[in-house]
């Protein structure tokens, strides 16, 4: 059986996620032990680990710093150890270098760019758009093949909900786009590290799609 | 393209689904869970919990319903009635909510807005606001299910909501709810126009066409409907065929 941590540093609806997560294991037939945790030994032990996220850049940073240890073990766990890793939401956009909300907060430097706020372009009939980004948009996965999307289809919608998104250095780490007034990065891949924008612990089908295929990831 | 969203609500007393015509007058008539269930399947896009004697009773079942609908649902769950202290949040997210719906509390201290959102984040902070048209074009806000008149222009009410961190409104007419006329179109267009954040559109809703217009007159981001799905007159896929036929953009078949 394998275990799958899902950090818990104060962040949002851990319970939509862990439940998501154990659907998708049941569903797929792996033997999974899901762990809701800021338990370092248990996050150490992990075979795979999920960091959500909702809210603020630099409150997740600081509620990340706030479990002491935990930073080094995640870059220990993920960068030295190569466990599987999904970032989700906010929690993707900690991988990047830097997040620029309200100021400027350092991430993990995991991925190749930065969390910027969302400025998408008016509607066609010249209202502003609306800000947050907050609803179902299809994905556009184009040609990227990459197991986590296994199955997944361009113009699946993912249901999303954010007012920052990553810019990413180059198209290398982007694994999939939605358009909202714009390109909005939805999802990122490196290595052994996958993030989504969107929630797939809130995108039905799809979701539990993306999040089984993560349970059975070996990078 | 970003979709409209469609939202079904399910008024609940006692853990049971009720609708109420204009508040009054409740019907008994189900299991919130199964028709939760239903809705996730028939494609809605969110739910919506509305608590609706929450702030006379006994709370406590509704975290039951939340918690055992948060695990066959895999949607964004919204809940409100009652949202009061930073406490009540917590407890509704820790459940299963993912957003929570704020009324009353937040006519009655504004600053409880903004210490929601800067605790849980602006995704999670709706605000309900309930509106009447006081005549001359002008809408006010009320209170207690369209019982208590606050004196806030609705307008620079929500704008106000949205400043303090509301990641979108929740706007209800209180002279249309449960009428089955539709919204009231200029209500819903000055609050959508006004604010920066998304409008769910409510009350009024009798046919699929109100549903269209809400957004395409009243600028709404989504809609919510309460009746009409729950008493089975239309459901969701065909509100949502409907819709973009009506050439808007919908989630559809997945």
């Amino acid at each position: 059986m394998q275990t799958i941590a899902i950090i818990d540093y104060g962040s949002g609806n851990l319970r939509s996620a862990a439940q998501a997560f154990e659907r998708s294991a049941r569903e797929s037939g792996a033997s999974a032990d899901i762990q809701v945790t800021d338990d370092l030994s248990v996050i150490a032990r992990a075979d795979r680990i999920v960091l959500p996220g909702v809210g603020a850049f630099a409150d997740c940073r600081a509620g990340v710093d706030r479990v002491e240890g935990l930073r080094d073990t995640l870059e220990e766990r993920v960068i030295r150890g190569a466990v599987p890793f999904l970032g989700i939401c906010v929690g993707m956009q900690l991988m990047a270098r830097a997040g620029f909300e309200h100021l400027t907060t350092e991430g993990f430097s995991w991925v190749d760019g930065e969390v910027h706020r969302i400025e998408p372009a008016a509607e066609d009939d010249g209202r502003p758009r609306k800000v947050p980004h907050m609803g179902w948009n299809p994905l556009a996965i184009g040609g990227v093949d990459h197991p986590v999307l296994a199955g997944l289809r361009d113009g699946d919608h993912a249901y999303f909900v954010h007012s920052y998104a990553m810019r990413l250095d180059s198209a290398d780490q982007k694994l999939a786009t939605a358009d909202y007034g714009g390109e909005i990065c939805a999802a990122v891949g490196r290595d052994n590290m996958v993030g989504t924008q969107f929630h797939p612990e809130k995108s039905q089908a799809t979701g539990l799609r993306l999040i089984a295929n993560f349970i059975g990831w070996t990078p | 393209m970003l979709k409209v969203r469609v939202i079904p609500c399910l008024d609940v007393k006692d853990g049971r689904v009720v609708k109420g015509v204009n508040f009054v007058d409740l019907v008994d008539a189900g299991d919130p869970v199964e028709q939760a269930k239903l809705y996730d399947a028939e494609g809605a896009d969110e739910l919506c919990f509305l608590d609706i004697t929450a702030s006379h009773e006994d709370r406590d079942t509704i975290f039951d319903v939340i918690a055992r609908t948060a695990e066959q649902c895999f949607m964004p769950l919204t809940v409100g009635g009652g949202v009061r202290t930073v406490e009540d949040i917590r407890k509704l997210l820790l459940a299963g909510a993912d957003k929570v719906s704020i009324n009353t509390a937040a006519v009655t201290n504004p600053d409880f807005v903004r210490q929601a959102a800067l605790k849980f984040g602006s995704q999670c902070i709706t605000v309900a606001v309930d509106a009447k048209s006081v005549g001359g074009g002008r809408f006010e806000v009320f209170t207690h299910g369209g019982r208590n008149a606050t004196g806030l222009d609705a307008v620079a009410w929500a704008q106000q909501m949205a400043e303090y961190g509301a990641g979108e409104i929740l706007l209800t007419s209180m002279d249309r709810d449960g009428t089955k006329q539709g919204f009231d179109i200029p209500l819903t267009r000055a609050i959508s126009d006004a604010v920066p954040v998304p409008v769910i559109a409510s009350g009024g809703v009798g046919t699929l066409d109100h549903l269209v217009a809400g957004v395409r007159d009243g600028h709404a981001s989504a809609v919510l409907a309460a009746s009409i799905f729950h008493f089975g007159t239309y459901r969701i896929g065909e509100a949502k065929a409907a819709m973009a036929a009506a050439g808007l953009p919908m989630r559809q078949g997945d």
